[in-house]
């Protein structure tokens, strides 16, 4: 592989917004898996497609309409799920097809455009532009930084909500927290894998981590980094073999999955 | 003497079932209170209800004097060990780091340390939760419940399929808990004899509360003992 691809600005665009959007979607992702929400994710990108139908059709910046629909629509399914105590799975259907029937929709009523829903349906990470970058940046920092000062309530009630709530934990409001920044987490990580692969990210490298049998701190830093890895390595292999970057980061992230159950079933980490 | 609970006229009403019914009861400082009762006989609806975990109740429920539903300023003061805490097996954290989910003040981490070492799973300190056995993980939650130096604890049948030499060191903590610490214990189970040895204080509850005072008061009257099995048996065989 020659070291030339590391000097085009757009390259260096491409690993600075990816390996920022790989934190951040597994620091997210971690709550997620543990709530057993894992495609929540998933649903929220659904939704996400209807709110890009909706900004093309009506001549806004289709990330902004993505944003508002994907964080209301969540916030909207969860409010509905508790009050009419509906089951996580099946509220997660709910959202996930009514995004895409929306998107359907509008498509069909504008005389259906293709390109630009194209890009955001498989994520376009080499074209990411500076003022992304900044997004991507600025977003992850602020959810970061968030996670940060309220951890131990985000811990406690995705552990237990009772007990959380005992002891004095908000649940409800940390509850709606999650859902809102996973919303965020999710619109802005389309860019990078696009809708259909965006839950691979929040689940597959959590998955890997919790295997090794770890306290919270050290599981999340396992999945980052594993999550990192990722994502450079899809991004480099896929430019130097012309393949499709969201297709590659998400196999690589299956590797790692494959290659830990394998180190697991030898008998070299710790049962749990 | 300081009343630490006050629970005045209680009445839970679940769309099929009356769980609690009128039901008032006072908890003083340093009590050792054992709530006896058979399954369903509403003990973890009682406990729900006064720890703010179920609000749809007739009556009041005051702690140190004031309101719960005035002030949730008690659940400071206050330790909750529950019935069978639910968690994934695989959940990714450390003994440490569910003890320290009960921490509030964040500057008190060697406060951790101290009390695993009270309840002897220091050496445990850096395995999954998931990977203990039923009396370690129980030590593990009452650790918990006791890192921010409660006032008072609350157990709900602690000791639910947990093996025998569990359940005795398990209850000679809690009596030092309460002789050392003066901890006030509120603690609910279905079994007499270990009542009978640990708690001062005894309320039989089946609903209604059908006796509440002193255990010796309790327990050297034996009509009242027969009276209390015979009525736990009934419902007992209703619930069959
Ligand atoms: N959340 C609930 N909704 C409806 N009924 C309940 C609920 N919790 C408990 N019950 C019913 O209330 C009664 C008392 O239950 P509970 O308080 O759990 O008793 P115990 O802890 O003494 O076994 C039982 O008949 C039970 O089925
Ligand atoms: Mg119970």
């Amino acid at each position: 592989m020659s070291l030339e691809i590391l000097t085009f600005s757009f390259m260096h665009r491409a690993l600075i917004s990816g390996v920022t959007i790989a934190i951040l979607c597994s620091v997210v992702g971690l709550f997620l898996v543990l709530r057993r929400y894992s495609l929540f994710g998933d649903a929220i990108a659904h939704s996400s497609f209807g709110g890009i139908a909706l900004g093309l059709l009506a001549g806004i910046y289709p990330l902004w309409t993505a944003y508002a629909v994907s964080i209301a629509s969540a916030l909207v399914i969860t409010k509905i799920k508790d009050k009419y105590n509906i089951s996580g799975d099946a509220s997660i259907a709910v959202l996930l097809s009514s995004g895409i029937a929306v998107g359907l929709v509008i498509i069909g009523l504008s005389g259906g455009f293709t390109i630009d829903i194209f890009s955001f349906l498989f994520g376009s990470i080499l074209l990411v532009s500076v003022d992304d970058t900044v997004l991507v940046l600025a977003l992850t920092g602020a959810i970061l930084i968030v996670i940060l000062l309220l951890y131990r309530q985000l811990l406690y009630s995705t552990f237990n909500e009772e007990q959380a709530k005992v002891s004095g934990v908000p649940v409800e409001k940390i509850n709606y927290l999650i859902v809102f920044m996973a919303g965020i987490t999710v619109v802005t990580s389309i860019q990078l894998v696009g809708v259909l692969l965006i839950s691979a990210l929040f689940v597959i490298p959590n998955v890997t981590a919790i295997m090794y049998g770890k306290g919270f701190k050290q599981t999340a830093i396992i999945s980052m980094s594993f999550s990192v890895f990722s994502v450079v390595v899809g991004i480099l292999v896929s430019y130097v073999f012309d393949i499709t970057p969201a297709g590659t980061i998400v196999l690589i992230a299956i590797g790692l999955l494959a290659g830990t159950m394998g180190i697991k079933s030898a008998g070299l980490l710790s049962k749990n | 003497m300081l009343k630490v609970v006050e629970i005045n006229n209680l009445t839970v009403q679940y769309p099929d079932v009356k769980a609690l019914d009128d039901v008032s009861l006072v908890v003083n400082q340093g009590d050792f209170l054992g709530i006896i009762g058979p399954n369903g006989a509403g003990k973890s609806t009682l406990f729900a209800s006064m720890l703010g975990l179920n609000t749809k109740y007739k009556g009041t429920i005051k702690f140190f004097d004031e309101d719960i539903k005035k002030s949730k300023n008690y659940l400071k003061e206050l330790g909750y060990v529950p019935q069978k805490p639910i968690f994934e097996k695989n959940f990714p954290v450390t003994v440490t780091d569910v003890v320290r989910m009960g921490l509030r003040k964040e500057s008190d981490e060697n406060k951790i340390d101290e009390i695993l070492q009270q309840l002897w799973i220091h050496e445990l300190r850096d395995r999954r939760i998931g990977e203990l056995s039923g009396g370690q993980q129980q030590r593990v939650f009452i650790a918990k419940a006791l890192v921010n130096n409660p006032k008072i604890l609350i157990l709900d049948e602690p000791v639910t399929g947990i093996d025998q030499q569990s359940i005795d060191l398990f209850y000679s903590i809690l009596r030092e808990l309460n002789s050392k610490q003066k901890i006030t214990i509120i603690w609910s189970s279905h079994d007499l004899d270990a009542v009978n040895k640990l708690a001062n204080h005894v309320a039989c509850l089946n609903r209604t509360l059908f006796f509440h005072g002193e255990s010796e008061t309790f327990f050297s009257d034996d009509e009242l003992v027969k009276q209390y099995s015979e009525a736990s048996m009934q419902e007992h065989m209703h619930h069959h």
